[in-house]
């Protein structure tokens, strides 16, 4: 067996993922929920409902002001990654984990809903990826690795529906796929496939989900994206959660494994939490101890990933007032394309730092217990009791679907009569049920339904799978392991058209938002135009850019005729060569004992603040603050003059201070006002005849050194310096 | 169907539940629409279901599918794919594995018939 390990430092190697995968065997079975962390303690802050921190992640933007902190919410945070190519998207999924993702949602290729039996090898999806053993296998083998990496158990994912359920369904509960979608309503309303094998499947396949454990996720927001105005579906999406979760309970799942895949149906500009909120309120208390998926709209995405943002923020202020156990993310380029590697991490971020920002509101907030919510909430309850009951008046639930109950776009009891209607004996697998004999017998663990075990005397109530000794739960062993079915479309072949690319150990690098060089760049420009003009000025100015199959994303107007903001698509047809590439060197720094001692030998005193119109001040505090490792820990004495401090005044206080130093935050940069700032200071400091006994420095987060030293400082300092780069340079530079 | 909303007149009997009876309600309803949908899955199997039997008892996808081919050809699927293979076992004496082999082979399926006495029981 392969040794591979992930180290921290070093690239993925997809290549050790596939090696040895005929005897990769997953951890475990069955879905993990976070591990509470109630009062958690982090820096100045306590938490009151995140869950243990990760050993290893990436925190959120701002988290360097907050020491690094990465706190994560209570919710499992989905992520849904399938680009196509499982090979890239394992990439994506070490991203994902240390973004805080601990469910990762692979989408099927398109199709294998209808794929009669279990596809295998690794042929390339669209629009998803096509599930096979092999796939899995790869996935989880790289996902136990990555859980270790971080530090919290991963749930894998995946689809157990069409017209293979219970293959599917036996291979997850085989390869450690912990969670999956299976709602057999699915199938009829959306796959067409035969409502009655819908069911019949189903109950297998439940019936193996709940012997593995695995958390199922039924459909019903399926009803939500169809529906012609969604706000309406309300009623009926309650129904088809009952429907599958009451015939899960019939399966034998276990109440706390049932998730509601439910939706705020609405969106802005319609007042969509006051819309959504009765809903999501009615949901929870009719279905008391199941748990909740809170998935995103995506009914009414567009391309804008701002607007996508939002609507989805406000999807977790819903989630937050109410409940979720998993929160689901919808990648905001959605409603673009197949999402890109980003845009997973973009969503991921936006559920943890929403859910971290809401963090204890409930402690302050509460929902009114009468009024409007109250009656809203009464009212979709009541329409959705009336909804069944109709059902079972017109013969019961095929019935019902035959009559074209469900998706109808009225506001039921209202109908508009365009529901989706299916015939009992229509659709894709009609006729393929088979009536089981008296003797029907089916010597293996998990099976659903009559099972004459009694004629080969095995006693009621054992395990079926004693008649052959086992099967395949109990002894993995005996699953058989094919790697390939087709010598062109495969795993090794596409990577041999990339392996030049391939990290770790590639001398090139080349841009890429979904596959190993894929070379996709984006761009963003606005043209004082209409939109039309606007669209075509882009594309021709990605062509005089060089880009090749350039094409318009997104358009959003600024106004219809004096502006229009356009994202643009395309691709570079070259690479870069790493060691061609001119890369700043680190700032050299002394050591806290050497600057300590060079300032006891020699006492430093520094002027400094923000100059010129500019009210930042939390960059120069970090920098000068004993708090946060400032110069002040080394014993240089700091006069701190504030904000808005003009130059004049720098020099000034430099002098009468008689200071070694001044060090010079300049945070505004329109019009370079920063660095005319710089270099008035110098400028001043030379007409009063002290420039060469004073070290000038600035920074601040739009200065890059190369352009401050230009300007007539000493030294610059950018994005990430710290207090030891300055004093380091103070000491360095001070003057005999 | 077309109906303009009648929500009204048609919550009359629902109007004095009190929230508790209203949830009572739900779950009964939901429980006569899905208690025949379980009773159906009792009774009936399907081709995949068949092929999951198989997955579990050792054979792979390809040979599962070949294998409910073949019993569905016979008119033995009533019985169980993994019924005739785990029958045709013990009358032949070999492991699970290689009698399912067998039987894919081709030539053997008059004795699973005759085993099942012809197929279709009565």
């Amino acid at each position: 067996m392969s040794r591979y390990e992930l180290k921290p430092d070093q690239a993925l190697d997809v290549r050790e993922i596939l090696k040895d995968l005929k005897d990769y065997r997953p951890r475990r079975r069955g879905w993990v929920w976070r591990t509470p962390a109630p009062g958690l303690q982090m820096r100045d802050f306590t938490y009151r409902e995140a869950s243990e921190p990760l050993k290893c992640s990436v925190p959120l933007p701002p988290a360097h002001h907050f020491g690094g902190i990465d706190p994560q919410p209570l919710p499992v945070i989905t992520t849904e990654i399938a680009s196509g190519r499982f090979e890239d998207d394992i990439r994506r999924m070490r991203m994902a984990a240390h973004h805080g993702a601990d469910h990762i949602m692979v989408i099927r290729t398109a199709g294998q809903s209808h794929f009669d039996g279990l596809i295998e090898g690794t042929p390339q999806g669209i629009g998803g990826v096509p599930i096979t053993r092999k796939q899995l296998r790869a996935q989880r083998k790289a996902l136990d690795m990555i859980e270790d990496e971080v530090g919290r158990p991963i749930n894998y994912h995946s689809y157990v529906s069409g017209v293979a359920g219970p293959e599917i369904a036996v291979l997850f509960a085989e390869e450690g796929v912990n969670g999956a979608h299976q709602d057999p309503q699915y199938n009829v309303l959306y796959r067409n496939i035969n409502m009655v094998r819908s069911f019949v499947d189903a109950c297998e396949s439940k019936t193996v989900m709940a012997w593995s454990q695995t958390a199922q996720i039924d459909g019903a927001h399926n009803a939500n994206a169809t529906s012609r105005d969604a706000w309406k579906v309300m009623p009926e999406l309650m129904v088809q959660h009952a429907i599958n979760a009451q015939f899960s309970l019939g399966c034998g799942m276990r109440k706390d494994l049932i998730c509601l895949s439910t939706v705020p149906p609405t969106a802005t500009p319609a007042p969509c939490v006051f819309m959504d909120l009765p809903y999501a309120v009615a949901l929870r208390e009719l279905f008391t101890g199941f748990r909740m998926r809170a998935q995103m709209n995506t009914k009414y995405i567009e391309s804008s990933t701002r607007e996508a943002t939002v609507t989805h923020v406000l999807n977790m202020l819903i989630s937050k007032l109410t409940s979720a156990d998993i929160q689901s993310t919808i990648t905001p380029d959605e409603g673009r394309n197949v999402p890109w590697h980003i845009y997973n991490i973009e969503a991921c971020d936006t559920a943890k730092q929403t859910l971290i920002g809401l963090d204890g509101l409930m402690e302050m907030v509460e929902l009114k217990r009468d009024g409007t919510l109250r009656e809203k909430a009464r009212e979709l309850k009541e329409r959705a009791v009336l909804f069944m009951e109709e059902m079972l008046s017109g013969g019961g639930y095929f019935e019902a679907v035959e009559q074209g109950q469900f998706v109808d776009s009225g506001l039921y009891p209202e109908r508009n009569g365009d529901g989706i209607a299916r015939q009992k004996e229509g659709g894709i697998g009609a006729g393929t049920l088979v009536k089981r004999e008296s003797d029907y017998m089916a010597p293996v663990t998990a099976h659903y339904g009559r099972n004459n075990t009694a004629q080969y005397g095995l006693a009621a109530g054992a395990d079926p799978a004693e008649l052959i000794g086992g099967c395949t739960f109990q002894k993995p062993e005996m699953i058989q392991y094919i790697d390939e079915l087709d010598q062109e479309d495969n795993v090794y072949r596409r990577m041999e058209e990339t392996e030049a690319l391939r990290q770790p150990g590639s001398l090139y690098v080349k841009p890429e938002m979904e596959w190993l060089g894929d070379g996709t760049v984006m761009l963003t420009f606005f043209f004082p135009v209409e939109a039309k003009i606007a669209q075509a000025a882009a594309l021709e100015a990605a062509r005089r850019m060089n880009l090749t199959e350039p094409e318009v994303i997104s358009v959003e107007i600024m106004h219809p005729v004096d502006g229009t903001r356009i994202e643009l698509k395309g691709k570079v047809p070259f690479s870069l060569k790493l060691d061609e590439l001119e890369i700043p060197k680190e700032p050299e720094t002394l050591s806290d004992d050497e600057i300590r001692k060079a300032i006891e030998e020699r006492p430093m005193s520094v002027v400094c603040g923000t100059v010129g119109e500019d009210e930042h001040s939390v960059g120069l505090r970090e920098i000068i603050d004993i708090k946060h490792g400032g110069i002040e820990k080394y014993g240089i004495k700091v006069h701190y003059l504030g904000t808005s401090v003009p130059p004049e005044k720098m020099v000034n206080a430099a002098i009468e201070l008689g200071a070694d130093a001044i060090l010079a935050s300049a945070i505004i940069s329109h019009d370079n006002i920063h660095y005319k700032n710089i270099a008035l200071i110098d400028r001043l400091a030379r007409e009063m005849g002290v420039r060469d006994k004073l070290v000038f420095l600035a920074g601040g987060t739009q200065v890059t050194p190369e352009l401050a030293r230009e300007a007539g400082a000493d030294e610059g300092f950018g994005r990430g310096s710290k207090g030891v780069h300055v004093a380091t340079a103070l000491v360095k530079l001070r003057k005999s | 169907m077309k109906r303009t909303d009648d929500f009204e007149s048609r919550r009359e009997h629902l109007k004095g539940l009190s929230d508790e009876q209203l949830k009572e309600r739900f779950w009964e309803l939901a429980r006569q629409l899905t208690d025949p949908l379980l009773s159906m899955g009792k009774e009936y199997t399907s081709p995949s279901i068949e092929r999951s039997v198989l997955l579990r008892m050792g054979f792979s996808s390809l040979e599962a599918a070949a294998l409910v081919k073949g019993c569905l050809e016979q008119g033995l699927l009533g019985h169980g794919a993994g019924h005739v293979v785990y029958k045709m076992s013990r009358s032949w004496g070999l492991p699970i594995r290689e009698t399912g082999l067998k039987l894919l082979a081709g030539e053997h399926w008059e004795e699973a018939q005759a085993a099942f006495e012809g197929g279709r029981s009565a």
